[in-house]
This record gives structure tokens, C-alpha cells and sequence, in this order.
């Protein structure tokens, strides 16, 4: 079933259910808020300006915290890959840190770093820093010996397998870390504004809850679905275009 | 390969040396961190509590008896939400990845919630079912269903129909065909979502515990928060990652008994 | 080490290998001692398992072995190096470069400039017949095609050794032959030294000017066969014929001890 006509039965099925459950009065029917009501908040929001606000404020928290966490991966990344004492040194510490869900380090972060900005924006790069970290340097050492074999039969120098054959054949692994990784922040970006946040879209959703307006809590929820999709979308398709000679569907 | 790319590899023993010196080296600079912060008077010294301090406080909550009734509140609520999750999955998965118009009527749903962080729906589930167990099980259910159904029902989908001819052509009915072939060739991929579930339950259960909890591992870490109690945060969160690395390998223990087949020599 | 096509020599001086398995150590090769004249196609020939990978790999300089050692013009082999040029049987492309660009690795990484690099490209490309395909990917190419690519790319190198593992082994009969005869053509014009594992009869009568029966693990040198035959191979010739049922006996004596 090609996607779009999946989301317009989804959309069909919940008003269904919600206005069916409305003229039915089978349950409490603020607990089963109707597109229409989804709707309306999203359009109050929008005219005054405050859902374009949190949105950003979410967004550049995501962006900024990937972005760091994104280069220290990268640098890291590739030390650990090509440098074989520092994969050793550094393994025990990374299968160490690695079992700790991130969101249980969020109320550190808020201790160390307060209720503002930074400890959001340092919670991002926390999370997102070690997959991506391991997805390259992985796509590091994963490369197909039998690539640098050929290329050492053309005369390939170290420093030239390294140059010309480990960093091309790694750039695929590395990209798709980048993208999961980012992926990844908007995971947990909404956990992380549940807590002690005074804006963004998860402090919307919370506001939700706390204000008991679950319309709210579906809007933000579907918007960040709706976002998450897009963004994913758009890293898709710029990898595409980067990796052309791969030429196969990912996922 | 003999000829190496980064040199000669190093020797098992040296190899273990280099890890063990770097347990101690990092243990050992965390510890001077920590007492460089008392002694400079950088800042707070609540704020880096050195490793020892951690162990000892994770000690002492497990010897007088506190730790461990937070680690089972934690696993309880882990146990039955992944539980009905994988049950759940498994019992739609395995009939959605075989028949197509069970597949059709799923798969709606399926996409409208896919791309939404479940962990944007968790105060939604607050409201309806309030702040007690129940939401954070049911909770724990919903984030882990999805990932678990989708690894199940491409697993079925993807099971060579080479395979199911060849048995088919040795006699095997509808029932054996399924039992016998397509549950066998599916099993790797499906185990592979199931620990994906479980990390994901470990991922998920911090964050309702932080919201309305008397007990957990989770609310140990942000009852920490009220006082800077950063030994209990940090050892909490250690013990967390403890429990999830084990039921991890647990799994994967299973998974090497049972899929022996598939392991090939590299 | 010289360049000049025509004067390369391979001397392999007492080779043993073994591997290393969990427990024991498995020998692959034992006691291999032969000399590769300089502008000769040599074929390895013999059952699976009989080492002719092995030996060939150790000539490359990707396995060290256990005892003896390779001279090739008279220096060791410590390594690999751009003086033997490999054709693997999995073809082993760059996926990331096109179909040129995969030709002029080995040039480009000598230094040798652009303009004389794209003349170095256009010939062999000509030469394999795939000079409507240079801006391809691999993934975009047939087996075939690909292998081509793969001979291209060796010879572009302009090494005095190529060394070729089942090269044709992934391809169907009809490309399999046209391939032989392209190599045959190519190797009378360019004049390589050319060592070429195969497990195919025909495909060694018809190639090679020497075949190196192998006995089955661990191998050894069973018998050498000088194929005097003319350049251009009639297969179904009776000395063609001859020789093959000739090589024939031997390996089946060889495959018998295997799969008694």
C-alpha cells in the first residue's frame, strides 16, 4: 500500500474512532481528541507565533548538539579507526559508557549544566556522540581487505591505502552513522525538554499533560513525526546524491 | 590477513595489557579529576564525585537493602512491558508478514505512528491511565511494539521462497511450512529485534520513571537531583547499565545455542 | 625493481605453507619449487584444495610463507607491489570510481600526469573492448564486463608480472572463452609474464605455454607440461585434444585420492 494512501486511512480510522467515540460516549471524550481539535490547537498556536518559536528553540538545541557531537564522532571517529593502540585504549571505556541509556545521564546533565540551553544542547551530543562514534569508526575497520590488496598490487604506498582506499570505502558507513545519529536527536529531544524546560516542542507536549489538553500533546506529537520525517527524507536523499555509485535502495 | 595494514597486530597478552592499563588509567584520572576539583576548589565538589565514591554509595544502598528493591521495581515494570510488547509483535508479526491483507489493514497505523517519537506520546499515556504502573508498562509496551512488529514482519517476508518450494516439494503442509521452515529462517532477524526491544525498553523506562515514581532506578537518579546527590545518579545509572548489558547478553547466549546454523567462520 | 616487460623471472625456492587452525596447523603447500621464465604464460592447475591460491597469493606478497622464499628478478618478495599485477576472481573494483578511474589508480598513484594517463586509459580500455562504458560504475556491469575492467586496470599498471586467480571462473561459457581468447591476444601483444591459476583443463591447454599439475592437499608439484602448441589455439585440434586427455590423466589421479 503506497504510503500516502496508509496515512489518509490512518487519518480516516482516527476520526472514526474519535467521533465515533464522541456519539457513542464510550469514553471520556477529552481523552480521545478528534483531528478537528488536533487541528484547532495547532492553528491557535501557529497565530500567535508560539509553536514556530518552540519549534525553533527545539531545533536549533538538535542541530547545535548533533553538530558537536558530530565532529568530535568524526575526529574521534577516525583516530580510533586507523590508529589500532587507541581503538584498544578507548574500547573498554566505550563498552563501558555503552549499556547506560543516555536519558538516564539527563538529570546529571541538568545538575552539572542547569535548566538552560547548554545542558539540552550538551545532552544531544552526549547521546548522539557514541553511536555515531562507533558507527564510523567501524565503517573504519570494516573495510574489505581485499580492496587494499589490489590497490597494494597498483603500488599503493600506506599513506595512499589509507587516502585513497580506507576513506572512500568508509564514506558510506560514515555517512549513514551521521544520518541515525541525527535521527537519533530527535529521539530523545523531547525527553529531554520534559525535564525542566521552559520551551520547545517537548515542553508543549508536557504543557499538555500538566494543563490537561491532550489535543496538545497529539499535536506536538504528530508534528514531531511529521518533521522527523521530512528531515529523514531530506538526509536520505542528500545521501543519495553523495553515494551515487552505490546506486542501491537503503533503508 | 597477514600483510597488515596497521602493522603487526599485537600480541593476545599485550592487547590485554593495553585495555587493562586503560581501565586503571581512566579510572585512575577520574579519581584525580575528583579530588584535583576538592583540593583546587574548582567548583563544587558534589559535582564530580570520584569513582569510589560511586562504588561506596552503590554499596551501601545495596547492603542495606534500598538497591535492590528499586532495581526490581525497574525490572518489573521493564519484564512485563517488553514482555507484552514482544508478545504482541510476535502474534501480529508473524500472521502480518505471512498474509498481506492483515498486512493492509496494519499498516495504516503503522505509518501514522511510525515516524512519531514514542517518547512524545508517554504524557498521553499519563492522562489516560494517570501516573501510576500501569502507564509506564503500558507505556513500555507501545515504544517497544513497533520496532519488534516491523523486525518481525520483514523477517517472515524475507525468508527465501526457494526454501518454502524445496520443502514443499519434500511434502511438507501448510502447518510444517510454517513451523518448520519460514519460523527457522525468520528466527535470526526476529531475535535481532527483540534485543533492539529490550535495549529499547532499558532506553525508554528512565524517562517514566523520572515522571511520577516512588521507585525505580530512574527515580533514584532524579531524586538525586533535589539534594546533588551524584554518587546515587551516577551509580543508579551504572547499575541501569548493567542490567540492560546482561539481558543483552542474554539473549545473545540464546541466540548462539539456537542459531548455531548460522554462524560462519571469519 | 625493473619494469621492462620481458625481463621479469619468478624463482620459488623451497615454499611450504601452513595455516594455523584451532588446535593443529593445516599445510597448504609443501616443498614448491619452480622457475618462471620472463614473457611465459604459466598455468596453475590442480583439484580445490591443492594450494594454487595459496601459492599465488604468496607471490603477490599477501601471505609471507612458512619456509622457502620467492625471488622475483632475483630480489625477495616481501610484500605486494605494483611489478606483479593481481586479477582476483571477485574482480575486487573500487565501487566508489568509475570504470576509468579504476584503470588509472596504479598510473595516477606513480605520478604519471593526466594528459598521458587518459592515453594510458583509452588503450586499454580499447584494448578490452569497453571504451563506451568509461564513465560506468562498477555496480552498473555485467561479470563480464567487470573482469575486464579488472584485466584493464592490472595491465594499465604496466607490470612485467600479472598474476591472475580464476579469473574467468564467475563467468558463463560463452564469455568465458571470448575472455580467453582476449588474453591470449593480449599477452602475445604486450608480452607478461603471466602466472594463471585456473582448475579447468581446456582453459590451460589453450592459454598456457606451460601447466603445473598440483596434488591435491597438501599440495605439491605433480608434473609440468610444455604445451607446444601454436599461438592461435584451435580447440578442437588432435594435439589440443592430446594434451588435454594427457593433463587429464594426471589430475584424475589426483581428484581419485580426494574423492576415492
Amino acid at each position: 500500500m503506497i504510503r500516502s494512501l496508509a496515512l489518509v486511512t490512518a487519518l480516516a480510522m482516527w476520526a472514526a474512532i474519535s467521533y465515533g467515540n464522541r456519539a457513542l460516549e464510550i469514553t471520556n471524550p477529552v481523552l480521545l481528541p478528534t483531528p478537528g481539535e488536533v487541528a484547532a490547537v495547532t492553528v491557535a498556536l501557529a497565530r500567535d507565533g508560539s509553536l514556530a518559536r518552540n519549534v525553533l528553540v527545539s531545533g536549533i538545541r538538535v542541530v547545535e548538539g548533533f553538530a558537536i557531537a558530530a565532529v568530535c564522532a568524526l575526529g574521534l571517529g577516525l583516530v580510533v579507526g586507523l590508529v589500532t593502540p587507541f581503538r584498544l585504549a578507548v574500547e573498554p571505556v566505550v563498552e563501558f559508557v555503552r549499556p547506560i541509556p543516555p536519558l538516564a545521564f539527563l538529570p546529571m546533565f541538568l545538575v552539572w549544566f542547569g535548566l538552560g540551553e547548554t545542558s539540552k544542547v550538551a545532552f544531544i551530543a552526549y547521546t548522539t556522540f557514541f553511536p555515531m562514534f562507533i558507527g564510523i569508526a567501524a565503517s573504519l575497520l570494516r573495510v574489505d581487505v581485499m580492496l587494499l590488496r589490489a590497490a597494494a598490487s597498483l603500488g599503493a604506498t600506506r599513506a595512499d591505502l589509507l587516502r585513497r582506499v580506507v576513506l572512500p570505502a568508509a564514506v558510506p558507513g560514515i555517512v549513514v552513522s551521521l544520518r541515525l545519529g541525527f535521527g537519533l536527536a530527535l529521539f530523545v529531544i523531547v525527553g529531554a525538554e520534559f525535564m525542566g524546560a521552559d520551551a520547545g516542542l517537548g515542553n508543549l507536549i508536557m504543557e499538555g499533560r500538566t494543563f490537561f489538553n491532550p489535543p496538545q500533546i497529539v499535536m506536538g506529537a504528530l508534528l514531531l513525526g511529521i518533521l522527523g520525517s521530512l528531515v529523514n527524507g531530506l538526509l536520505l536523499a542528500l545521501e543519495r546524491r553523495a553515494l551515487r555509485w552505490r546506486l542501491e535502495p537503503d533503508h | 590477513m597477514q600483510w597488515g595494514l596497521r602493522g603487526t597486530p599485537l600480541s593476545p597478552r599485550r592487547a590485554l595489557a593495553l585495555r587493562l592499563g586503560v581501565v586503571l588509567a581512566f579510572l585512575g584520572l577520574w579519581s584525580i579529576a575528583s579530588g584535583l576539583v576538592v583540593v583546587l576548589k574548582l567548583f563544587n565538589p558534589i559535582f564530580l564525585a570520584g569513582p569510589w565514591v560511586v562504588l561506596g554509595k552503590v554499596l551501601q544502598l545495596a547492603l542495606n537493602g534500598q538497591l535492590w528493591g528499586h532495581v526490581l521495581a525497574t525490572l518489573e515494570r521493564v519484564g512485563i512491558g517488553f514482555g507484552t510488547g514482544a508478545v504482541l509483535a510476535l502474534s501480529l508479526g508473524l500472521p502480518a508478514g505471512r498474509w498481506s491483507a492483515l498486512r493492509n489493514v496494519l499498516e495504516p497505523i503503522v505509518e501514522l505512528l511510525r515516524p512519531i517519537p514514542p517518547l512524545a506520546l508517554l504524557p498521553l499515556f499519563i492522562v489516560w491511565v494517570g501516573i501510576g504502573e500501569t502507564s509506564k508498562i503500558a507505556f513500555i509496551t507501545y515504544a517497544t511494539f513497533f520496532p519488534m512488529f516491523l523486525t518481525t514482519v520483514h523477517a517472515v517476508q524475507q525468508v527465501d521462497p526457494l526454501l518454502l518450494r524445496a520443502a514443499a516439494s519434500l511434502g511438507a503442509r501448510r502447518r510444517q511450512l510454517f513451523f518448520r521452515v519460514v519460523l527457522p529462517a525468520a528466527l535470526p532477524e526476529i531475535l535481532t529485534g527483540i534485543r533492539l526491544g529490550i535495549a529499547l525498553s532499558f532506553f525508554v523506562i528512565v524517562i517514566s520513571e523520572f515522571i511520577g515514581a516512588e521507585e525505580g532506578l530512574g527515580y533514584l537518579i532524579n531524586d538525586g537531583r533535589n539534594f546533588f546527590l551524584v554518587p546515587q545518579m551516577l551509580g543508579a545509572a551504572i547499575v541501569l547499565g548493567l542490567l540492560g548489558y546482561t539481558s543483552n547478553a542474554l539473549v545473545v547466549r540464546f541466540e548462539r545455542r539456537w542459531l548455531r546454523w548460522e554462524r560462519s567462520t571469519t | 625493481m625493473s619494469k621492462g616487460s620481458g625481463s621479469a623471472r619468478i624463482q620459488i625456492e623451497g615454499v611450504e605453507k601452513s595455516f594455523s587452525l584451532d588446535g593443529g596447523s593445516m599445510a597448504a603447500l609443501v616443498d614448491v619449487n619452480l622457475e618462471i621464465q620472463a614473457g611465459e604464460l604459466l598455468c596453475l592447475l590442480g583439484p580445490s584444495g591443492c594450494g594454487k591460491s595459496t601459492l599465488l597469493n604468496i607471490v603477490a606478497g599477501f601471505l609471507p610463507p612458512t619456509r622457502g622464499r620467492v625471488l622475483v628478478d632475483g630480489t625477495p618478495v616481501t610484500g605486494p607491489g605494483p611489478e606483479r599485477g593481481v586479477v582476483f576472481q571477485e574482480y575486487v573494483l573500487f565501487p566508489w570510481l568509475t570504470v576509468q578511474e579504476n584503470i588509472e589508480f596504479g598510473p595516477r598513484l606513480m605520478g604519471v600526469p593526466a594528459a598521458r594517463r587518459r592515453e594510458v586509459v583509452a588503450r586499454y580500455l580499447e584494448m578490452v573492448g569497453l571504451s563506451e562504458h568509461a564513465a560506468k560504475f562498477p555496480l552498473q556491469l555485467s561479470g563480464g564486463m567487470k573482469q575486464r575492467v579488472a584485466i584493464a586496470r592490472a595491465l594499465a599498471n604496466n607490470p612485467s608480472i600479472v598474476l591472475m586467480d580464476e579469473p574467468f571462473g564467475a563467468l558463463d561459457a560463452q564469455t568465458r572463452e571470448v575472455m580467453q581468447e582476449e588474453l591470449s591476444r593480449i599477452q602475445r601483444l604486450e608480452h607478461k609474464t603471466i602466472v594463471f591459476v585456473t582448475h579447468s583443463i581446456r582453459e590451460a591447454v589453450y592459454l598456457a605455454d606451460r601447466v603445473v599439475v598440483m596434488t591435491r592437499s597438501p599440495g605439491r608439484i605433480k608434473e609440468v607440461f610444455s604445451i607446444k602448441l601454436p599461438a592461435n589455439r584451435d580447440r578442437f585440434a588432435a594435439e589440443f585434444t592430446h594434451y588435454e586427455s594427457e593433463i587429464t590423466q594426471v589430475v584424475k589421479e589426483e581428484v581419485a585420492k580426494v574423492h576415492p
